[in-house]
Protein backbone atom coordinates (compact mmCIF):
# COMPACT_ATOMS: atom_id res chain seq x y z
CA UNK A 1 0.00 0.00 0.00
CA UNK A 2 1.02 3.15 -1.14
CA UNK A 3 2.48 5.36 2.13
CA UNK A 4 1.12 9.22 1.61
CA UNK A 5 3.96 11.60 2.32
CA UNK A 6 3.53 15.23 2.54
CA UNK A 7 5.66 17.25 -0.21
CA UNK A 8 8.33 19.45 0.45
CA UNK A 9 6.17 22.43 0.27
CA UNK A 10 3.83 20.99 2.72
CA UNK A 11 6.71 19.82 5.15
CA UNK A 12 8.26 23.90 5.19
CA UNK A 13 5.34 25.29 5.39
CA UNK A 14 1.83 23.92 6.54
CA UNK A 15 -1.32 25.28 7.24
CA UNK A 16 -0.12 25.29 11.28
CA UNK A 17 2.44 27.92 10.30
CA UNK A 18 -0.01 29.60 7.98
CA UNK A 19 -2.77 30.04 10.23
CA UNK A 20 0.12 30.91 13.21
CA UNK A 21 1.17 33.58 10.53
CA UNK A 22 -2.16 35.03 10.39
CA UNK A 23 -2.69 35.30 13.86
CA UNK A 24 1.02 37.09 13.92
CA UNK A 25 -0.16 39.72 11.14
CA UNK A 26 -3.34 40.76 12.94
CA UNK A 27 -2.15 40.58 16.09
CA UNK A 28 1.13 43.13 14.83
CA UNK A 29 -1.88 45.35 13.18
CA UNK A 30 -3.41 46.11 16.21
CA UNK A 31 -0.35 46.44 18.14
CA UNK A 32 1.04 48.83 15.14
CA UNK A 33 -2.65 50.75 15.86
CA UNK A 34 -2.47 51.18 19.58
CA UNK A 35 1.41 52.24 19.32
CA UNK A 36 0.45 54.99 16.43
CA UNK A 37 -1.82 56.48 19.75
CA UNK A 38 1.12 55.77 22.36
CA UNK A 39 4.07 57.11 19.51
CA UNK A 40 1.76 60.37 18.31
CA UNK A 41 0.99 60.91 22.12
CA UNK A 42 2.61 64.19 23.81
CA UNK A 43 3.54 62.77 27.10
CA UNK A 44 2.53 65.70 29.00
CA UNK A 45 -0.67 65.50 27.82
CA UNK A 46 -1.56 62.41 29.70
CA UNK A 47 -1.13 63.58 33.25
CA UNK A 48 -2.81 66.85 32.35
CA UNK A 49 -6.42 65.08 32.05
CA UNK A 50 -6.35 63.89 35.20
CA UNK A 51 -5.74 68.11 36.27
CA UNK A 52 -8.72 69.06 33.87
CA UNK A 53 -11.99 68.83 35.65
CA UNK A 54 -14.21 68.06 32.47
CA UNK A 55 -12.01 64.78 31.68
CA UNK A 56 -12.61 63.81 35.63
CA UNK A 57 -16.45 64.89 35.52
CA UNK A 58 -16.41 61.96 31.78
CA UNK A 59 -14.21 59.61 33.48
CA UNK A 60 -16.67 59.58 36.87
CA UNK A 61 -19.60 59.17 34.44
CA UNK A 62 -18.34 56.64 32.46
CA UNK A 63 -17.34 54.24 35.19
CA UNK A 64 -20.72 54.99 37.09
CA UNK A 65 -22.87 54.45 34.35
CA UNK A 66 -20.80 51.80 32.90
CA UNK A 67 -20.75 50.00 36.64
CA UNK A 68 -24.51 51.00 36.86
CA UNK A 69 -25.83 49.83 33.04
CA UNK A 70 -23.05 46.37 33.64
CA UNK A 71 -25.03 45.94 37.07
CA UNK A 72 -28.43 45.70 35.33
CA UNK A 73 -27.58 43.52 32.00
CA UNK A 74 -26.14 41.13 34.76
CA UNK A 75 -29.15 40.72 36.49
CA UNK A 76 -31.29 40.58 33.38
CA UNK A 77 -28.80 37.84 32.26
CA UNK A 78 -29.46 35.41 35.01
CA UNK A 79 -33.00 34.63 34.47
CA UNK A 80 -32.86 35.36 30.37
CA UNK A 81 -29.26 33.14 30.18
CA UNK A 82 -31.31 30.13 31.89
CA UNK A 83 -34.21 30.44 29.85
CA UNK A 84 -32.53 30.17 26.81
CA UNK A 85 -30.45 27.79 27.72
CA UNK A 86 -32.78 25.10 29.76
CA UNK A 87 -36.48 25.41 28.08
CA UNK A 88 -37.35 24.51 24.89
CA UNK A 89 -40.78 26.30 23.99
CA UNK A 90 -42.58 27.81 20.86
CA UNK A 91 -40.38 30.58 19.45
CA UNK A 92 -37.60 30.15 21.20
CA UNK A 93 -35.20 30.33 18.26
CA UNK A 94 -37.06 33.64 17.38
CA UNK A 95 -36.39 34.95 20.67
CA UNK A 96 -32.63 33.71 21.01
CA UNK A 97 -31.74 35.92 18.13
CA UNK A 98 -34.02 38.84 18.76
CA UNK A 99 -31.86 39.21 21.78
CA UNK A 100 -28.38 39.37 19.85
CA UNK A 101 -30.12 42.19 17.76
CA UNK A 102 -28.49 44.77 19.65
CA UNK A 103 -24.62 42.81 18.72
CA UNK A 104 -25.13 42.99 15.09
CA UNK A 105 -27.08 46.47 15.40
CA UNK A 106 -25.13 49.44 14.88
CA UNK A 107 -25.02 50.96 18.29
CA UNK A 108 -25.91 54.67 17.12
CA UNK A 109 -29.58 52.92 15.57
CA UNK A 110 -29.73 51.83 18.86
CA UNK A 111 -29.85 55.30 20.48
CA UNK A 112 -31.68 56.37 17.38
CA UNK A 113 -34.12 53.68 18.48
CA UNK A 114 -34.75 55.19 21.89
CA UNK A 115 -34.55 58.81 20.98
CA UNK A 116 -38.04 57.93 18.78
CA UNK A 117 -39.17 55.45 21.32
CA UNK A 118 -39.31 58.43 23.99
CA UNK A 119 -41.35 60.59 21.18
CA UNK A 120 -43.88 57.94 21.22
CA UNK A 121 -47.24 57.71 23.91
CA UNK A 122 -45.81 55.11 26.28
CA UNK A 123 -42.28 56.99 25.92
CA UNK A 124 -43.93 59.88 26.62
CA UNK A 125 -45.84 58.62 29.49
CA UNK A 126 -42.88 56.87 31.37
CA UNK A 127 -40.89 60.74 30.96
CA UNK A 128 -44.19 62.08 32.03
CA UNK A 129 -44.35 59.75 34.92
CA UNK A 130 -40.88 61.36 36.02
CA UNK A 131 -38.67 58.61 34.80
CA UNK A 132 -36.52 61.24 31.98
CA UNK A 133 -34.03 59.77 29.86
CA UNK A 134 -33.51 62.10 27.01
CA UNK A 135 -30.12 64.62 27.53
CA UNK A 136 -30.21 63.14 31.36
CA UNK A 137 -27.55 61.00 32.44
CA UNK A 138 -30.51 58.38 32.98
CA UNK A 139 -30.42 57.99 29.21
CA UNK A 140 -26.86 56.96 29.42
CA UNK A 141 -27.30 54.29 31.30
CA UNK A 142 -30.53 53.02 29.28
CA UNK A 143 -28.68 53.25 25.89
CA UNK A 144 -25.26 51.65 27.37
CA UNK A 145 -27.69 48.93 29.20
CA UNK A 146 -29.70 48.08 25.76
CA UNK A 147 -26.10 47.56 24.08
CA UNK A 148 -24.46 45.65 26.27
CA UNK A 149 -26.97 43.22 27.78
CA UNK A 150 -26.62 41.00 25.08
CA UNK A 151 -23.16 40.18 25.67
CA UNK A 152 -23.78 39.30 29.43
CA UNK A 153 -26.57 37.02 28.18
CA UNK A 154 -24.29 35.33 25.66
CA UNK A 155 -21.56 34.60 28.54
CA UNK A 156 -24.01 33.65 31.19
CA UNK A 157 -26.31 31.40 28.11
CA UNK A 158 -22.57 29.75 27.38
CA UNK A 159 -21.68 28.49 30.86
CA UNK A 160 -25.65 27.33 31.66
CA UNK A 161 -25.49 25.10 27.92
CA UNK A 162 -22.01 24.03 30.08
CA UNK A 163 -23.41 23.03 33.39
CA UNK A 164 -23.96 19.52 33.81
CA UNK A 165 -27.50 19.14 34.63
CA UNK A 166 -27.15 15.86 36.73
CA UNK A 167 -25.07 17.85 39.45
CA UNK A 168 -28.58 19.63 39.82
CA UNK A 169 -30.79 16.72 39.21
CA UNK A 170 -28.97 14.81 42.00
CA UNK A 171 -29.39 18.00 44.57
CA UNK A 172 -33.28 17.57 43.53
CA UNK A 173 -32.76 14.27 45.03
CA UNK A 174 -30.89 15.33 47.94
CA UNK A 175 -34.05 17.24 49.30
CA UNK A 176 -33.95 20.63 47.27
CA UNK A 177 -36.64 22.47 45.38
CA UNK A 178 -35.73 23.54 41.71
CA UNK A 179 -35.29 27.08 43.59
CA UNK A 180 -33.16 26.16 45.95
CA UNK A 181 -30.94 24.12 43.46
CA UNK A 182 -30.44 27.18 41.36
CA UNK A 183 -29.63 29.76 43.96
CA UNK A 184 -27.35 26.90 45.88
CA UNK A 185 -25.81 25.30 43.42
CA UNK A 186 -26.37 26.39 39.33
CA UNK A 187 -25.81 30.07 40.03
CA UNK A 188 -22.03 28.98 42.16
CA UNK A 189 -21.28 27.00 39.88
CA UNK A 190 -21.24 29.96 36.87
CA UNK A 191 -20.12 32.69 39.26
CA UNK A 192 -17.62 33.19 36.92
CA UNK A 193 -19.11 33.42 33.66
CA UNK A 194 -21.91 35.58 35.15
CA UNK A 195 -18.33 38.28 36.95
CA UNK A 196 -16.92 37.51 33.19
CA UNK A 197 -20.28 38.48 31.29
CA UNK A 198 -20.59 41.80 33.78
CA UNK A 199 -17.24 42.45 32.97
CA UNK A 200 -17.35 42.58 28.72
CA UNK A 201 -20.92 44.16 29.95
CA UNK A 202 -19.02 46.78 31.82
CA UNK A 203 -16.16 46.88 28.85
CA UNK A 204 -18.37 47.36 25.95
CA UNK A 205 -20.85 50.02 27.86
CA UNK A 206 -17.55 52.38 28.79
CA UNK A 207 -16.46 52.62 25.11
CA UNK A 208 -19.90 53.78 23.75
CA UNK A 209 -20.46 56.49 21.48
CA UNK A 210 -23.00 56.70 19.17
CA UNK A 211 -26.11 56.40 21.30
CA UNK A 212 -24.90 58.38 23.76
CA UNK A 213 -24.78 61.07 21.02
CA UNK A 214 -28.20 60.76 20.20
CA UNK A 215 -30.01 60.07 23.14
CA UNK A 216 -28.52 62.33 25.68
CA UNK A 217 -26.05 64.68 23.46
CA UNK A 218 -22.69 65.88 24.67
CA UNK A 219 -23.09 68.68 27.42
CA UNK A 220 -19.82 69.38 29.31
CA UNK A 221 -20.43 68.32 32.96
CA UNK A 222 -23.52 67.12 32.36
CA UNK A 223 -23.75 64.32 29.80
CA UNK A 224 -19.97 63.96 28.70
CA UNK A 225 -18.77 60.81 28.82
CA UNK A 226 -14.98 59.53 27.89
CA UNK A 227 -16.08 58.26 24.19
CA UNK A 228 -17.58 61.91 23.76
CA UNK A 229 -14.75 63.81 25.32
CA UNK A 230 -12.01 62.37 22.35
CA UNK A 231 -15.18 63.60 20.11
CA UNK A 232 -14.98 67.07 21.86
CA UNK A 233 -12.02 67.59 22.26
CA UNK A 234 -11.06 66.65 18.58
CA UNK A 235 -14.12 69.35 17.52
CA UNK A 236 -11.86 72.06 19.49
CA UNK A 237 -8.43 70.89 17.83
CA UNK A 238 -6.96 69.62 21.26
CA UNK A 239 -5.96 66.49 19.27
CA UNK A 240 -3.40 65.32 22.28
CA UNK A 241 -6.15 65.29 24.72
CA UNK A 242 -8.06 63.48 22.54
CA UNK A 243 -5.22 60.89 22.07
CA UNK A 244 -4.27 60.99 26.01
CA UNK A 245 -7.81 59.98 26.96
CA UNK A 246 -7.57 57.27 23.97
CA UNK A 247 -4.81 56.16 25.85
CA UNK A 248 -6.92 56.29 29.25
CA UNK A 249 -9.47 54.05 27.40
CA UNK A 250 -7.34 51.76 26.11
CA UNK A 251 -6.01 50.88 29.65
CA UNK A 252 -9.04 50.18 31.36
CA UNK A 253 -10.00 48.03 27.61
CA UNK A 254 -6.98 45.90 28.04
CA UNK A 255 -7.67 45.46 31.99
CA UNK A 256 -11.29 44.49 31.85
CA UNK A 257 -10.50 42.02 29.33
CA UNK A 258 -7.71 40.86 31.35
CA UNK A 259 -10.61 40.52 34.23
CA UNK A 260 -12.48 39.09 31.67
CA UNK A 261 -10.44 35.98 30.30
CA UNK A 262 -9.41 35.18 34.13
CA UNK A 263 -13.37 34.39 34.74
CA UNK A 264 -14.21 32.42 32.22
CA UNK A 265 -14.96 34.43 29.32
CA UNK A 266 -13.46 32.55 26.76
CA UNK A 267 -16.64 30.45 26.37
CA UNK A 268 -18.70 33.34 25.26
CA UNK A 269 -18.16 32.59 21.54
CA UNK A 270 -19.09 28.60 22.30
CA UNK B 1 -40.35 -1.72 49.87
CA UNK B 2 -39.59 -1.27 46.25
CA UNK B 3 -42.63 -1.81 43.95
CA UNK B 4 -43.16 -0.94 40.29
CA UNK B 5 -45.68 -1.48 38.45
CA UNK B 6 -46.72 -1.52 34.70
CA UNK B 7 -43.94 0.94 34.42
CA UNK B 8 -43.78 2.60 30.61
CA UNK B 9 -42.21 5.50 29.46
CA UNK B 10 -41.39 6.43 25.45
CA UNK B 11 -38.96 8.96 24.08
CA UNK B 12 -37.52 9.08 20.68
CA UNK B 13 -34.27 7.78 21.66
CA UNK B 14 -35.08 5.49 24.41
CA UNK B 15 -38.52 3.69 25.62
CA UNK B 16 -39.66 1.33 28.95
CA UNK B 17 -42.59 -1.07 28.40
CA UNK B 18 -44.82 -2.18 31.12
CA UNK B 19 -41.67 -2.75 34.38
CA UNK B 20 -43.00 -4.41 36.95
CA UNK B 21 -40.98 -5.71 39.82
CA UNK B 22 -40.88 -5.40 43.71
CA UNK B 23 -37.67 -4.94 45.66
CA UNK B 24 -37.86 -6.33 49.61
CA UNK B 25 -36.44 -4.41 52.21
CA UNK B 26 -32.81 -4.38 52.74
CA UNK B 27 -32.65 -6.62 49.78
CA UNK B 28 -30.01 -5.89 47.03
CA UNK B 29 -31.22 -5.87 43.74
CA UNK B 30 -29.25 -5.61 41.04
CA UNK B 31 -30.53 -4.40 37.37
CA UNK B 32 -28.06 -6.34 34.63
CA UNK B 33 -27.83 -5.61 31.34
CA UNK B 34 -26.29 -4.15 28.25
CA UNK B 35 -26.14 -0.45 27.53
CA UNK B 36 -29.18 0.94 25.79
CA UNK B 37 -31.31 -1.54 27.53
CA UNK B 38 -33.10 1.68 29.67
CA UNK B 39 -31.80 0.64 33.23
CA UNK B 40 -30.63 4.10 33.77
CA UNK B 41 -34.05 5.58 33.06
CA UNK B 42 -35.67 3.23 35.51
CA UNK B 43 -33.49 4.89 37.79
CA UNK B 44 -34.34 8.77 36.72
CA UNK B 45 -38.02 7.50 36.79
CA UNK B 46 -37.26 5.80 40.53
CA UNK B 47 -35.76 8.98 41.75
CA UNK B 48 -38.64 11.28 40.20
CA UNK B 49 -36.29 12.70 37.80
CA UNK B 50 -38.37 11.85 34.60
CA UNK B 51 -42.59 11.82 34.72
CA UNK B 52 -43.68 7.88 33.49
CA UNK B 53 -46.30 7.71 30.63
CA UNK B 54 -48.14 4.85 32.86
CA UNK B 55 -48.08 2.85 35.59
CA UNK B 56 -46.92 3.17 39.75
CA UNK B 57 -43.92 3.88 42.12
CA UNK B 58 -44.41 2.55 45.53
CA UNK B 59 -41.98 3.33 48.31
CA UNK B 60 -42.77 1.48 51.43
CA UNK B 61 -46.49 1.51 50.67
CA UNK B 62 -46.65 4.96 49.69
CA UNK B 63 -47.13 5.81 45.94
CA UNK B 64 -44.40 8.00 44.75
CA UNK B 65 -45.34 8.32 41.22
CA UNK B 66 -46.28 12.01 41.29
CA UNK B 67 -44.21 13.16 44.12
CA UNK B 68 -41.41 15.70 43.59
CA UNK B 69 -38.00 14.02 43.32
CA UNK B 70 -37.23 16.42 46.40
CA UNK B 71 -39.49 14.55 48.91
CA UNK B 72 -39.22 10.75 47.66
CA UNK B 73 -36.21 9.74 50.22
CA UNK B 74 -34.59 8.33 47.50
CA UNK B 75 -30.10 8.15 47.42
CA UNK B 76 -28.74 8.25 43.62
CA UNK B 77 -25.78 7.90 43.17
CA UNK B 78 -25.56 8.41 39.14
CA UNK B 79 -22.54 7.31 36.76
CA UNK B 80 -20.73 10.94 36.13
CA UNK B 81 -21.37 10.98 40.36
CA UNK B 82 -22.06 14.41 39.59
CA UNK B 83 -19.98 15.67 42.80
CA UNK B 84 -20.56 19.57 43.08
CA UNK B 85 -17.11 20.96 41.93
CA UNK B 86 -17.37 24.03 44.17
CA UNK B 87 -17.89 22.14 47.48
CA UNK B 88 -15.47 20.06 49.47
CA UNK B 89 -15.47 16.79 50.16
CA UNK B 90 -17.37 17.45 53.70
CA UNK B 91 -19.56 19.85 52.53
CA UNK B 92 -20.39 17.40 49.57
CA UNK B 93 -21.42 14.53 51.75
CA UNK B 94 -23.38 17.28 54.39
CA UNK B 95 -25.64 18.76 51.54
CA UNK B 96 -28.38 16.79 51.65
CA UNK B 97 -28.53 16.94 55.99
CA UNK B 98 -29.41 21.21 54.99
CA UNK B 99 -32.68 20.25 52.94
CA UNK B 100 -35.92 20.16 54.87
CA UNK B 101 -36.46 16.30 53.69
CA UNK B 102 -33.03 15.12 55.30
CA UNK B 103 -32.30 17.88 57.79
CA UNK B 104 -31.95 15.72 61.27
CA UNK B 105 -34.51 16.21 64.19
CA UNK B 106 -32.91 18.38 67.17
CA UNK B 107 -34.41 20.91 69.53
CA UNK B 108 -32.32 23.71 68.29
CA UNK B 109 -29.83 24.66 65.79
CA UNK B 110 -26.80 23.97 67.51
CA UNK B 111 -27.97 20.62 68.40
CA UNK B 112 -28.37 19.62 64.64
CA UNK B 113 -25.05 21.49 63.59
CA UNK B 114 -23.80 18.93 66.10
CA UNK B 115 -25.66 15.92 64.48
CA UNK B 116 -24.78 16.89 61.02
CA UNK B 117 -21.41 16.94 62.01
CA UNK B 118 -21.42 13.52 63.90
CA UNK B 119 -23.30 11.92 61.19
CA UNK B 120 -20.80 13.25 58.51
CA UNK B 121 -17.58 12.05 60.33
CA UNK B 122 -19.37 8.84 60.93
CA UNK B 123 -19.76 8.08 57.17
CA UNK B 124 -16.81 9.69 56.10
CA UNK B 125 -14.48 8.01 58.48
CA UNK B 126 -16.59 4.22 57.39
CA UNK B 127 -15.51 5.11 53.39
CA UNK B 128 -12.30 6.22 54.26
CA UNK B 129 -12.15 9.07 53.21
CA UNK B 130 -12.44 11.60 56.74
CA UNK B 131 -8.34 12.69 55.55
CA UNK B 132 -10.00 13.87 52.59
CA UNK B 133 -12.17 16.03 53.82
CA UNK B 134 -11.56 19.50 53.31
CA UNK B 135 -10.06 18.43 49.41
CA UNK B 136 -12.15 19.64 46.36
CA UNK B 137 -13.55 17.05 43.85
CA UNK B 138 -10.93 18.58 41.19
CA UNK B 139 -7.90 17.03 43.49
CA UNK B 140 -9.86 13.54 44.10
CA UNK B 141 -9.41 10.09 42.55
CA UNK B 142 -12.11 8.09 40.75
CA UNK B 143 -12.31 6.14 43.68
CA UNK B 144 -12.30 8.85 46.09
CA UNK B 145 -15.19 10.48 44.13
CA UNK B 146 -16.85 7.25 44.54
CA UNK B 147 -16.80 7.15 47.88
CA UNK B 148 -17.53 11.01 48.38
CA UNK B 149 -20.52 10.31 46.11
CA UNK B 150 -21.87 6.80 48.43
CA UNK B 151 -21.16 9.44 51.27
CA UNK B 152 -23.55 11.83 50.30
CA UNK B 153 -26.45 9.53 49.31
CA UNK B 154 -25.77 7.25 52.35
CA UNK B 155 -25.50 10.04 54.86
CA UNK B 156 -29.22 10.98 54.40
CA UNK B 157 -30.55 7.85 55.37
CA UNK B 158 -32.95 7.08 52.32
CA UNK B 159 -35.41 4.68 51.45
CA UNK B 160 -34.22 3.50 48.59
CA UNK B 161 -30.57 3.73 47.66
CA UNK B 162 -29.69 3.97 43.86
CA UNK B 163 -26.49 2.71 42.20
CA UNK B 164 -25.85 3.44 38.52
CA UNK B 165 -22.60 1.76 37.59
CA UNK B 166 -20.65 2.42 40.50
CA UNK B 167 -17.81 0.32 39.44
CA UNK B 168 -17.06 0.40 35.99
CA UNK B 169 -14.81 3.60 35.86
CA UNK B 170 -12.62 1.98 38.25
CA UNK B 171 -9.62 -0.19 37.78
CA UNK B 172 -9.91 -3.85 38.68
CA UNK B 173 -8.42 -3.54 42.20
CA UNK B 174 -9.80 -0.25 43.30
CA UNK B 175 -13.23 -1.60 41.96
CA UNK B 176 -12.86 -4.71 43.65
CA UNK B 177 -12.25 -2.84 47.43
CA UNK B 178 -14.92 -0.73 46.27
CA UNK B 179 -17.70 -3.38 45.90
CA UNK B 180 -16.41 -5.20 49.15
CA UNK B 181 -17.03 -1.66 50.96
CA UNK B 182 -20.34 -1.54 49.67
CA UNK B 183 -21.36 -5.11 50.75
CA UNK B 184 -20.05 -4.37 53.85
CA UNK B 185 -21.83 -1.08 54.01
CA UNK B 186 -25.17 -2.30 52.90
CA UNK B 187 -24.67 -5.26 55.83
CA UNK B 188 -24.51 -2.66 57.88
CA UNK B 189 -26.97 -0.10 56.83
CA UNK B 190 -29.59 -2.67 55.26
CA UNK B 191 -30.52 0.04 52.71
CA UNK B 192 -32.53 -1.40 50.02
CA UNK B 193 -30.36 -0.98 47.09
CA UNK B 194 -31.03 -1.10 43.19
CA UNK B 195 -27.21 -1.98 41.41
CA UNK B 196 -26.57 -1.69 37.55
CA UNK B 197 -23.88 -3.56 36.44
CA UNK B 198 -22.31 -4.72 33.55
CA UNK B 199 -20.04 -6.97 35.02
CA UNK B 200 -21.24 -11.07 36.14
CA UNK B 201 -18.65 -11.19 38.82
CA UNK B 202 -19.74 -8.22 40.53
CA UNK B 203 -23.26 -9.44 40.00
CA UNK B 204 -22.83 -12.62 41.47
CA UNK B 205 -20.72 -10.78 44.64
CA UNK B 206 -23.30 -8.54 45.67
CA UNK B 207 -27.17 -9.03 44.59
CA UNK B 208 -29.55 -10.76 46.35
CA UNK B 209 -31.42 -11.04 43.38
CA UNK B 210 -30.95 -10.09 39.78
CA UNK B 211 -33.34 -8.49 36.99
CA UNK B 212 -32.25 -8.84 33.41
CA UNK B 213 -32.84 -5.72 31.05
CA UNK B 214 -32.74 -6.07 27.50
CA UNK B 215 -34.36 -3.53 25.02
CA UNK B 216 -36.73 -1.55 27.38
CA UNK B 217 -38.22 -4.59 28.92
CA UNK B 218 -37.01 -7.06 32.04
CA UNK B 219 -37.08 -10.14 30.34
CA UNK B 220 -35.65 -12.19 33.60
CA UNK B 221 -35.52 -12.10 37.74
CA UNK B 222 -34.15 -14.30 40.17
CA UNK B 223 -31.61 -14.95 42.20
CA UNK B 224 -27.85 -14.84 41.03
CA UNK B 225 -26.68 -18.27 40.25
CA UNK B 226 -29.90 -18.82 38.69
CA UNK B 227 -29.38 -15.85 35.94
Amino acid sequence: MAILKPNKFNRIFSFDHFAALVLVLFVGSLALLLGAVVSYLDYHSFPAIFRNPDIMFALRLSLWTASASALLAVMVAVPVGYVLSRFKFPGRFLFDAVVDIPIVLPPVVMGLCLLVFFRTAPGQAIEGAGFRFVYRQAGIVLAQFFTVTPYAIRTVKAAFDHLDPRVEMVARTLGYTPGRVFWRVSLPMIRNSIIAGGVIAWAVAIGLFGPMMILVGTTRQRTEVLATSIYLELSVGRVQTALAIALLMIAIAMGALTIFKKFGGGRFFS
Amino acid sequence: MLKVDNLSISYPEFYLESLSFEVDDGEYFVLFGPTGSGKTVLFELIAGLRRPMTGEIHINGRNLTRTDPAYRRVGYVPQDLALIPFKTVWQNVAFGLYSKTFRPAAENRRQETEEIARRVSEILEKLKIGHLAKRLPAHLSGGEKQRVALGRALVVRPDIMLLDEPLSALDEGTGNDLMREIKALHRQFGTTTLHICHRREEMRYLADRVAVMRDGAIVRTGYPEEV
